[in-house]
């Protein structure tokens, strides 16, 4: 298949492989974080990790936004879908996420008309098609999704869709970003950056990383060449920088059509993250003028339907997850992995998403099988 | 209160503990225990394959094939992998409220075709209708019965050193199937590789008696196929992810979608699993079939890792393929 079989050719995997091998100090040790969830699934599909030198530690970070939705927001989209004549809209990923006490998939089988979509659109014509059912759109990803859920909005305000709204649990990358490199325990060195995100954002809002932190980061793509490019870049930089391998799809700044309806819509504010707690200014919620599509404003107000039928949010105190998400622990080191937490029964997000650290490692990863 | 989900279909993991800690506790019995594709039943001096399997695939037409075709296929090949010579089904048939009357005619002539493709006769069947809203559409349920005609074929014959074939692409019908989806539907050529097997099958265990084990990878793909084998522990599969053969449609629905093609149903393939010597015979019997054009030797039994399936990868690496666990992929069959 043309644009992928090119970037998994095995022998330019072996001829970059090589170069990197050739071009490491052999008295150190890089730390470099891919932060990027679609990073971490391709380094364990393609076995990455066995091509390149002990010397290089891959330690994987908070780009999972399933991983990072925080247990309150799945209890608010169980109570909405609770609520009667509702659909929730979500993509198939949220389903399995642990709440507080349930999950959206054990709602479904208890009768809560949950649909799964592959895109905002796909709730929006769900929304046409049942005039009569208030159809809530579970907003969740970085930068990358947000353009695509702003246009639903300005779509359905367009053709006055009345019944249709969206919970945004929406995160951006910088910001949460500033808040690792701030963590004293982190001990990062480089970051391969998520290209998706830059596709729409573009390099400079990272350019604080290699100013002000020193920190090496290569904007990479996801394919095994790409990655190995990137860590091929990582290396080579004499001074820390941003530079971009993706290349191909990535502008400098970014989409600026994409970054305008996010700003129409959308305001920053503050977010909760599994596992890393508050972070200011990196999430993402809907505009005032734009409050009849928030599903925040709209379901969850108590003022609005009396009691609010919300539950206290509980974190999972068996789970690893926040410490995974930061790159200080593996899911080796949870005493969950791979025994109480599988994918079909996970107690942490990491397990639950498809790009989560802990189901990589347990789909892919070699040490994982003995305990299985 | 315990709720079934619908990952407890899916035919991974879960699916498995369900049918260990439930249907095997109240009905256990020595062929059941023996969890084959269909069962060996003795009856006088004759040995006999019996099997059986619902079809509820969503939607009921799709390129490549439709329900009824499937429901037949899907059985016979079922008998086929146990060295039974398929020979007679049943057809039980739920019909949902207001169906189109053209709809379940076209169905039921695909059945007929598909069976005399397949050379069994359906000698007896059911017919049920329910309320709107109680089934989608159409379900179909088949049983079959065949003579088993090379007795000895066992999971337990397999030694390192064997050879593991595929009669060609995979993960057609699961592609073909969601492109055709409501809600996820994408514009693909990619057609269902639903066929009867029983005729490659057959010929495969004519130029070798040293075919050792066969099971068609359907629901959770070939990746949990060749787990279910490596399940005693004796040994490891390797499999070589250069020699997989993936249609180029199915690679781009898998991309779009983020799905593996290892874990994706086939309807049409089966896999052989033959003693190294004789690759090469039953490659060429297997080549000879139109179904069998694009087989192809995908990896071998090993020692190491044993009780594991694990991949090279195209770019040099190596790791595991588990079984299939918790995906979201309803109603493919």
């Amino acid at each position: 298949m043309r644009y992928v079989d090119e970037f998994r050719n095995r022998r330019l995997i072996d001829k970059v492989a090589q170069e990197i091998r050739c071009a490491v100090d052999p008295d150190r040790v890089y730390n470099i974080m891919e932060v990027c969830g679609t990073h971490t699934m391709s380094i364990f599909r393609f076995g990455l990790r066995d091509i390149l030198p002990k010397s290089i530690k891959l330690i994987s970070g908070p780009g999972c936004p399933v991983c990072v939705t925080p247990n309150e927001f799945i209890d608010k989209a169980i109570a909405i879908a609770n609520m009667k004549g509702v659909i929730i809209a979500t993509f198939g990923d949220m389903l399995k996420v642990p709440g507080s006490r349930s999950s959206l998939e054990k709602e479904k089988a208890k009768g809560c008309d949950i649909r799964i979509v592959y895109s905002s659109l796909d709730a929006l014509q769900i929304a046409r098609k049942n005039p009569n059912k208030r159809i809530v759109f579970l907003g969740i990803g970085f930068e990358t999704t947000a353009p695509t859920v702003a246009q639903s909005i300005l779509i359905a305000k367009k053709e006055r869709l009345n019944n249709y709204s969206v919970l945004s649990g929406h995160k951006t990358m910088p910001e949460v970003m500033e808040a690792l490199v701030h963590d004293k325990l982190i001990k990062v060195d480089a970051f391969l950056l998520p290209g998706h995100v830059s596709a729409i954002i573009g390099m400079h809002p990272y350019e604080f990383l290699s100013k002000s932190y020193k920190k090496s980061c290569v904007i990479s793509g996801f394919e095994p060449i790409d990655i190995l490019q990137s860590i091929l870049m990582i290396i080579k930089q004499v001074k820390p920088k941003v530079e971009i391998q993706y290349g191909r799809i990535i502008e400098k700044s970014g989409n600026p059509l994409a970054k305008k309806s996010i700003n129409k819509v959308f305001e920053r504010c503050l977010s909760v993250w599994r596992g890393i707690g508050r972070v200011r200014k990196s999430g993402l919620k809907i505009r005032r003028s734009y409050k009849e599509f928030d599903a925040d404003y709209r379901h969850c107000e108590p003022a609005k339907g009396g009691r609010s039928n919300l539950v206290d949010s509980k974190d999972n105190i068996r789970c690893f997850c926040g410490y995974i998400l930061k790159g200080l622990k593996t899911p080796y080191d949870c005493p969950s992995f791979a025994k109480a937490c599988t994918p079909e029964n996970p107690i942490g997000a990491c397990m639950v998403s498809s790009e989560g650290t802990c189901a990589a490692n347990y789909k892919y990863g070699k040490d994982t099988t003995h305990s299985r | 209160m315990e709720k079934i989900l619908l990952t407890h279909g899916s035919g991974g993991t879960l699916m498995h503990k369900l049918i260990d800690s439930l249907f095997m506790r109240e009905l256990d019995n020595p062929i059941l225990r023996e969890k084959k594709d269909s069962a060996i039943v003795k009856i006088g001096k004759k040995s006999l394959a019996f099997t059986t399997d619902s079809y509820v695939v969503n939607p009921i037409l799709f390129p490549g094939g439709d329900i009824g075709s499937l429901a037949v296929y899907g059985t016979v090949n079922d008998l086929a992998v146990c060295g039974a010579k398929p020979l007679f089904i049943s057809l039980g048939m739920i019909i949902e409220e207001g169906l189109d009357r053209d709809l379940l005619e076209r169905i039921v002539r695909s059945v007929s075709l598909a069976a005399k493709r397949s050379g069994v006769k359906v000698v007896t069947g059911d017919t049920k209708v329910v309320e709107r809203g109680s089934c989608d559409k159409v379900f179909i349920n088949t049983s079959g019965i065949g003579e088993i005609c090379y007795p000895g074929l066992s999971v337990d014959k397999i030694k390192a050193g064997d050879s593991v074939l595929v009669s060609g692409t995979i993960g057609d019908h699961a592609i073909s199937v969601l492109s055709k989806r409501e809600g996820i539907s994408f514009s693909s050529k990619v057609k269902s590789d639903s066929a009867p097997l029983n005729g490659l099958i057959a010929r495969a265990l004519k130029v070798s008696d040293k075919v050792k084990f066969m099971r068609d990878p359907t629901r959770g793909g070939v990746a949990t196929t060749l787990n279910e084998m490596v399940t005693a522990g004796k040994f490891g599969i390797a499999i070589d992810e250069d020699r997989l053969p993936v249609a180029n449609g199915v690679k781009a629905g898998c991309e779009l979608l983020g799905f593996d093609p290892l874990y994706l149903a086939c309807e049409g393939r089966v896999i052989i699993v033959v003693q190294k010597l004789h690759e090469d015979k039953v490659l060429r019997s297997m080549r000879s079939d139109p179904l069998g054009r694009k087989a192809r030797v995908i990896g071998r039994v090993v020692k190491e890792f044993p009780g594991k399936v694990y991949l090279e990868t195209v770019s040099g690496g190596r790791r595991i393929v588990g079984m299939l666990s918790g995906e979201q992929l309803p109603r493919i069959c």
